[in-house]
């Protein structure tokens, strides 16, 4: 098992006929993902050859789910389309929806969120966020297939290359699944809601869980821990140099007179009994240690 | 991007929520005219994008408008909290009989959009929430519904205002609730709203913040700005497009990925302890680093005379190190003898090894290479030490 997806996901690319899309559908296709087809407003009908796979383009996600049976998309649609790139997979009621683009506006974010929530039926990854992988069972977004296989430790983080760094300190180890979250500040699927995944994965047997400054959902993913979390997990927060009130690269990095600061949230997080590493690779060693 | 308070009046004003008169001004001379065109008393108030100015002495009442020069003399050039004022803003005074709060923001936590109204205002509204919770309104807006005309008058009676002014702060609300959502904001915030002593209800301060994803729906936005204040290396960061935050240390950054950027000024503030030094900068040169990022990034950073060495932190995921390699060769080609400081590279990832050997086949006498952050990091801290 893995988290979110796995051998059974079949996937259409939103966004699959520009660059981006093409670029990171070939990339997927080689990494063992089963793609089936993509998705663009006025290029239905069309058939495009990514990889050696025929793909048939689709107008809407309900015509690509009617005619391949996909059960999750990853957007690649520039931040001006992404809303009603993600509207219509909700309107199509798939099951997983993963938002790669970045620079969405937060009204944009804030309304398809609303929407899936009233919806019901699709789960929301991002947006700005690498997507995850269940290494050897499948890829979706832009995270390197070939950094590490499948193993016993479960990822969770806002960070893409954090992601990356972690998952190559621990590529003896192997993940069940990574999954980055995105750095916006309204984003679909939370550290909870990974956690609680990871919590019920049998294969997961650890956890890493990254996380930055800003808003408070460490906070809030350290009261979960103490509440449900009974395997171990170890954590890293990064910015803790950074100054008040800047944003830092990512549009939900910023420290808000004193909230949002990564002393906070590695306070929180060391008082609900996870271990936290002050670098990368010390919180790569303090996950060593638990499995050893 | 955070507004000026004589920007958040005119952006109030062109959606029609109440605002007393106001004009900006730069000079003594600018100030007088403008006090002379409204005529009366005026308040001279600083312009900062910080709060505390009043107790500061930021904000001064004048009398007419040769006083309104002298107090906005006094004011321009002030230092309030390190920021320097290089504005005031010439607003009408008003007498008030009553100082009410109302705010709409972003609430990340809930991922909706938060209403805050209270009859106490003209404080921070923190203190309102710790001191007299029962008197401020908190009411999430789903963003696809938006506020009917009901829920606002049951949000402002919640706020406790009295049953005369009920009817107009709704409306300003109603207001406030549009401008929000046409402006693409963050936080519009009136503190205070007032009730004048003949009964109107008027924004007499507030706090704007834009969404900066949003700016390709706004174009006039770009106007907004603010040019005077920003620090000339991140103002010509921007205009190359550059992600870059200039910081007080001596070690330059330059990293990909947002995350792993502020990481590495973490860890190289922990290895500069030792010798003192602290990062320099935040740059996150992204995705697919070209040479010409990669030469732009580093002639900023050369460009900045607190840098004493440069440390490239680089983790190839879609971004190849050999790619980051030739940019880092051809970006030293570029700058030639501009380029003066040691520079630290730890590359890993993407096509690691092809990376390393671009870099030692270059063998250029500034660069070295370290195979760990951590390593990389405290070589970085050790060559800015003094």
């Amino acid at each position: 098992m893995a988290i979110f997806i796995d051998e059974n996901t079949k996937v259409i690319v939103q966004g699959m006929t520009g660059s981006e899309g093409t670029k990171h559908t070939g990339r997927m296709i080689k990494s063992g993902t089963n793609i089936v087809g993509g998705v663009t407003p006025g290029k239905g009908g069309q058939v495009v050859e990514i990889e050696g796979k025929q793909l048939p383009v689709f107008n809407s996600v309900a015509e690509a789910v009617a005619a391949t049976g996909a059960n999750a998309s990853v957007v690649f649609v520039p931040p001006k389309f992404a809303k009603a790139a993600v509207i219509d997979a909700i309107d199509a009621a798939l099951p997983l929806c993963v938002v790669i683009t970045e620079g969405i506006p937060v009204h944009d974010s804030a309304a398809f969120y609303a929407y899936a929530t009233v919806k019901g039926t699709t789960r929301l990854i991002g947006p700005n966020c690498p997507g995850l992988i269940s290494p050897g069972k499948a890829n979706l977004g832009i995270i390197p297939a070939d950094i590490t296989g499948p193993g016993r430790i479960g990822l969770v983080s806002k960070s893409g290359t954090l992601t990356y760094q972690m998952m190559f300190e621990l590529r003896d180890f192997g993940f069940s699944t990574a999954i980055g979250i995105g750095g916006d500040p309204i984003i679909g699927t939370t550290h909870i809601d990974a956690l609680r995944a990871f919590q019920d994965d049998p294969e997961t047997e650890a956890i890493v869980m990254i996380g930055e400054i800003g808003g408070d959902a460490e906070e809030r993913a350290a009261a979960f821990i103490k509440e449900y979390v009974t395997k171990p997990v170890v954590g890293y927060v990064a910015g803790f140099t950074a100054p008040e009130g800047k944003t830092m690269g990512h549009a939900g990095a910023i420290v808000s007179g004193s909230s949002g600061t990564a002393q906070a949230k590695k306070e929180a997080l060391e008082a609900a009994g996870v271990a936290v590493g002050k670098t990368p690779s010390e919180t790569a060693a303090l996950m060593r240690k638990l499995l050893a | 991007m955070d507004l000026f308070e004589y920007q958040a009046r005119d952006l109030f004003e062109a959606h029609n929520i109440p605002v007393l008169g106001g004009a900006v001004a730069s000079t003594a001379a600018e100030a007088i005219a403008a006090a002379a065109t409204m005529g009366g008393k005026v308040v001279v108030k600083a312009q900062v994008k910080i709060g505390g100015r009043g107790k500061a002495g930021g904000v001064k009442l004048a009398n007419d408008a040769q006083d309104a020069g002298v107090k906005a003399e006094a004011i321009l050039g002030m230092d309030i909290k390190g920021h320097t004022v290089h504005k005031v803003m010439i607003a009408q005074a008003a007498p008030i009989a009553e100082e009410y709060y109302m705010a709409i923001l972003l609430d990340r936590a809930n991922r909706n959009f938060l209403v805050m109204a209270s009859v106490a205002g003209g404080m921070e509204i923190e203190e309102v929430a710790h001191t007299q919770p029962e008197k401020l309104a908190r009411v999430g807006i789903d963003p696809n519904v938006g506020i009917s005309q009901a829920q606002a008058i049951e949000i402002v009676k919640a706020g406790q205002f009295p049953a005369e002014v009920v009817d107009q702060v709704a409306d300003v609300l109603l207001k406030l609730w549009a401008a929000f959502v046409a402006e693409d904001a963050t936080l519009m915030e009136i503190n205070p709203l007032v009730k004048t002593e003949d009964g109107r209800i008027v924004a007499l301060d507030g706090k704007v913040t834009l969404d900066d994803n949003a700016q390709f729906r706004h174009a006039s936005h770009a106007d907004l700005e603010d040019h005077d204040s920003a620090n000339p290396l991140e103002a010509l960061a921007k205009a190359k497009n550059l992600n870059y935050v200039k910081l007080d240390g001596e070690v330059g950054i330059i990293g990909n990925g947002a995350g792993l950027v502020m990481s590495t000024l973490d860890v190289v503030a922990y290895a500069g302890e030792k010798y003192g030094v602290k990062p320099a900068n935040f740059l996150d040169i992204g995705g697919g680093a070209s040479a010409e990022v990669m030469a732009n990034g580093l002639s900023i950073i050369l460009g900045d005379p607190d840098v004493r060495s440069v440390f490239v932190n680089v983790f190839g995921g879609i971004t190849a190190c050999d790619a980051v390699a030739n940019g880092i060769v051809q970006a030293l080609e570029i700058l030639g003898s501009a380029a003066t400081k040691p520079i630290v590279v730890r590359l890993d990832g993407n096509n690691v090894h092809e990376g390393r050997r671009i870099l030692n086949e270059a063998a250029h006498p500034l660069v070295q290479q370290l195979e760990t952050m951590d390593g990389a990091a405290a070589k970085a801290a050790e060559l800015a030490a003094k």
